[in-house]
C-alpha cells in the first residue's frame, strides 16, 4: 500500500513523563523515499519521538500521523508496516540467528513458506549467511546490529525507524551498517534515524532536524544547515595559555569572525581557513597546533545551542 | 487480544523448547517421584503402619492430589517471575514483540497460555507417577489435570502481572518465602484444614492452592467433599475470579511497561 502524502507528520507533538517534558511541541514531516534524521545530544528527545512514531508510546499532546493513520487508534496496523531498529538490541538470545528472523516474521503473521526464502535473502543482505545457525550471544556488536536491521526488514516495511543505529560500534562495523542503510536508501526505502554523530547524519540524511531539550532548533539538508549557520571552513587553534585564547577570540570577533571557545581549543569560522592561518602567523601568533577543516553539523549544533553534540 | 498473536508468543516458546525438551520431559517425572516417594510412601508408610488414615484415606492417597496441585503452583510461580522480568529487562524480547502488530495484552496472555501448556504436561506426568504408586482411586482423576492447571494459572496470572511492575528481581525471593511457601504448606496439601486453629482457616480459604487441592482431591478419590457440587462450583469460581483479576492487572501492567 503506497500513500502519496508524507509518511510521518507531526504538529505540536509533545511527550511528557510526570513533570519531565521529553518532547516539547515539535513539527516535522517525513517524505516518501527520503532518509530523515533527528540530530541531537543524548536526552534531546530523539528516542521519545521515535517511540511515538513507532506506536509504542502515546503522544501527550499534539497531532501525529504515521503512514496516514492515527497511532492512538491504529497502532497495530501501523506497526505491521514499520521496521524498527531499537537503540538497545533486543534480539532473542535464546534463539539462533535464523530463528530470530523467522519468529519475528511470525509476529507479523507471515507464513513459514514465505519466511524461508525471505530470511535467507535477508541474511545474505546483512552478510550473516554463514552464521545462520549460530546463537546470538557470540556475535559481535556489529553483527548483532546487522541482524537487528535484517529483522526490521522481515515484514518489507514501508518505513524503517533506526534509533542510534551505530552507537557503540567500532569504525569498521559502522561502515558496514552505513553501507547497508545506503543500499536500502537506493532501493527507495524511507528511513527515519536518530543520531548524535554528525558524520552519520551528514553521510546518510537527506534532511534532518536538529533537536535540543525536546525542541527542534532548525531543519534542512546537511549542506543547507551548514551553509545557513557556519562558514565553509573552521580553523581550530590550540594556544599555550588561556589568556591567549581570550585575546585571539576578542581580536577575531572584532574582525567579524564567528568564534567558539572550548575548554581545550578555539574555533574560528572562516571561508578560507588557510588564508586566515597565514594571516595569524604573520601577525606573530605561535599556536601549539593549527588545524583547518571543513565545517560540519557539529559546528551547526555548537552555534545553535552553544554546546557540543557529544559531551566530553 | 488477538488469538493468532497470542499463539505466536507460544510459538516462540515452542521454538526454544525444541532444543530443551528431552531434559524437561525427564525432569517433569523427577520432582513428582521424589515428592510422592518421600511424603506418600516414606512418611505415609509410617502413618499407615500406626493404623491411621486421613479423612478415610491412606496418607499416600490423601497427599498425592495435594502435591499435584502444589507442584503445579511451584512451577507456575517460577515461570511467571524471572522469565517475565527477563522479557522486559534482561533480554528485552517483549519489547521486540511490542514493535510488531502484537498488543501488550497478547504478550501477557500468550505467556499465560504457554504456562498452561507446560502445566498440563507436568500435571499429566504427576498423575502417571501417582497412578503407578497406587495413589489414585478413581478414573475421575483425569479431571485433576485441569483443576491443577486452573489453580496454577490463577497464580501465574497474578504473579506475572506483579512481575511486570518490578524493576529488579529483589522482591521475587520474598514472594516465594512469604506467599508461595506458606500456601504450599498450609493449603490442606499435607494435612486437612481441620488441623489448623479455627482462626487461621479463613486464611486458607483465600489461598488459590486450597481451592485447587480440594478439586484435585475430589477427582483423584472420585468422591465429592462435604460441600458437594456447590463446593466444586465455588472452588472453580474463586480460581476463575483470581485469574480474571490477574488478567485485568496484567493487561494494564504489560501495557504500561511496553507502551508508554
Amino acid at each position: 500500500m503506497k500513500i502519496s502524502g508524507p509518511l510521518v507528520s507531526a504538529r505540536s507533538l509533545s511527550k511528557q513523563f510526570d513533570d519531565f517534558v521529553a518532547v516539547d511541541g515539535i513539527d516535522f514531516e517525513v517524505r516518501p523515499g527520503e532518509v530523515f534524521g533527528f540530530l541531537g545530544p543524548n536526552g534531546a528527545g530523539k528516542s521519545s519521538t521515535m517511540r511515538m512514531i513507532g506506536c509504542v508510546s502515546a503522544a501527550t499532546s499534539g497531532e501525529l500521523r504515521v503512514l496516514g493513520l492515527d497511532p492512538a487508534t491504529e497502532g497495530p496496523s501501523i506497526r505491521a508496516r514499520l521496521g524498527v531498529v531499537p537503540q538497545e538490541d533486543n534480539l532473542d538470545t535464546e534463539l539462533s540467528v535464523v530463528d530470530n528472523l523467522t519468529i519475528y516474521g511470525r509476529y507479523f503473521g507471515l507464513s513459514r513458506s514465505v519466511l524461508r526464502d525471505r530470511v535467507a535473502e535477508l541474511l545474505e543482505f546483512v552478510q550473516l549467511t554463514d552464521r545462520a545457525d549460530s546463537r546470538v550471544d557470540p556475535l559481535s556488536g556489529g553483527m548483532k546490529r546487522r541482524l537487528t536491521i535484517a529483522r526490521a526488514l522481515v515484514n518489507e516495511p514501508d518505513l524503517i525507524l533506526l534509533d542510534e543505529p551505530t552507537t557503540g560500534l567500532d569504525p569498521q562495523a559502522r561502515h558496514l551498517v552505513w553501507e547497508r542503510l545506503y543500499q536500502l536508501k537506493q532501493q527507495g526505502v524511507t528511513q527515519v534515524l536518530t543520531t548524535h554523530y554528525m558524520d552519520e547524519a551528514e553521510r546518510l540524511c537527506d534532511r534532518l532536524v536538529v533537536m535540543d531539550n525536546g525542541r527542534i532548533v532548525d531543519e534542512g539538508s546537511p549542506a543547507a544547515l551548514i551553509e545557513r549557520h557556519v562558514t565553509r571552513e573552521v580553523v581550530e587553534l590550540r594556544l599555550s595559555e588561556a589568556a591567549e585564547n581570550e585575546a585571539i577570540v576578542a581580536t577575531m570577533a572584532s574582525a567579524g569572525h564567528r568564534t567558539e571557545s572550548l575548554t581545550d581549543r578555539v574555533l574560528i569560522y572562516a571561508d578560507d581557513g588557510d588564508a586566515l592561518v597565514a594571516h595569524l602567523l604573520a601577525e606573530g601568533l605561535h599556536p601549539v597546533s593549527v588545524f583547518v577543516r571543513r565545517s560540519t553539523l557539529e559546528d551547526v549544533f555548537l552555534i545553535l545551542t552553544g554546546r557540543t553534540l557529544i559531551e566530553y | 487480544m488477538a488469538t493468532d498473536a497470542v499463539m505466536r508468543v507460544v510459538e516462540r516458546e515452542v521454538l526454544i523448547y525444541r532444543r530443551l525438551w528431552r531434559g524437561v520431559v525427564f525432569s517433569q517425572f523427577v520432582s513428582p517421584s521424589l515428592y510422592l516417594l518421600a511424603m506418600g510412601v516414606g512418611l505415609g508408610g509410617l502413618i499407615s503402619a500406626a493404623g491411621n488414615t486421613v479423612d478415610g484415606l491412606s496418607y499416600l492417597e490423601f497427599v498425592a492430589p495435594g502435591l499435584m496441585a502444589a507442584t503445579a503452583l511451584q512451577t507456575a510461580t517460577g515461570e511467571s517471575m524471572w522469565p517475565v522480568l527477563a522479557g522486559f529487562k534482561w533480554m528485552g524480547f517483549y519489547h521486540g514483540m511490542a514493535a510488531s502488530p502484537m498488543r501488550p495484552t497478547d504478550v501477557y496472555v500468550g505467556n499465560l497460555v504457554w504456562i498452561a501448556i507446560r502445566l498440563t504436561a507436568s500435571s499429566l506426568a504427576f498423575l502417571i507417577v501417582a497412578t503407578l504408586l497406587g495413589a489414585i482411586l478413581s478414573p475421575w482423576a483425569v479431571l485433576a489435570i485441569p483443576a491443577a492447571v486452573l489453580c496454577a494459572v490463577s497464580v501465574a496470572a497474578l504473579l506475572s502481572a506483579f512481575s511486570a511492575t518490578q524493576e529488579t528481581d529483589h522482591s521475587f525471593p520474598l514472594v516465594m518465602r512469604f506467599l508461595t511457601l506458606p500456601m504450599f504448606l498450609f493449603s490442606a496439601t499435607f494435612f486437612p484444614l481441620s488441623q489448623l486453629p479455627a482462626a487461621l482457616r479463613p486464611l486458607a480459604w483465600l489461598s488459590p492452592l486450597w481451592h485447587g487441592v480440594e478439586l484435585c482431591r475430589d477427582a483423584t478419590t472420585g468422591t465429592l467433599s462435604a460441600g458437594g457440587w456447590a463446593a466444586v462450583a465455588g472452588h472453580v469460581g474463586v480460581l476463575m475470579a483470581y485469574t480474571a483479576i490477574g488478567f485485568v492487572w496484567g493487561s494494564r501492567a504489560f501495557t504500561r511497561r511496553l507502551a508508554t
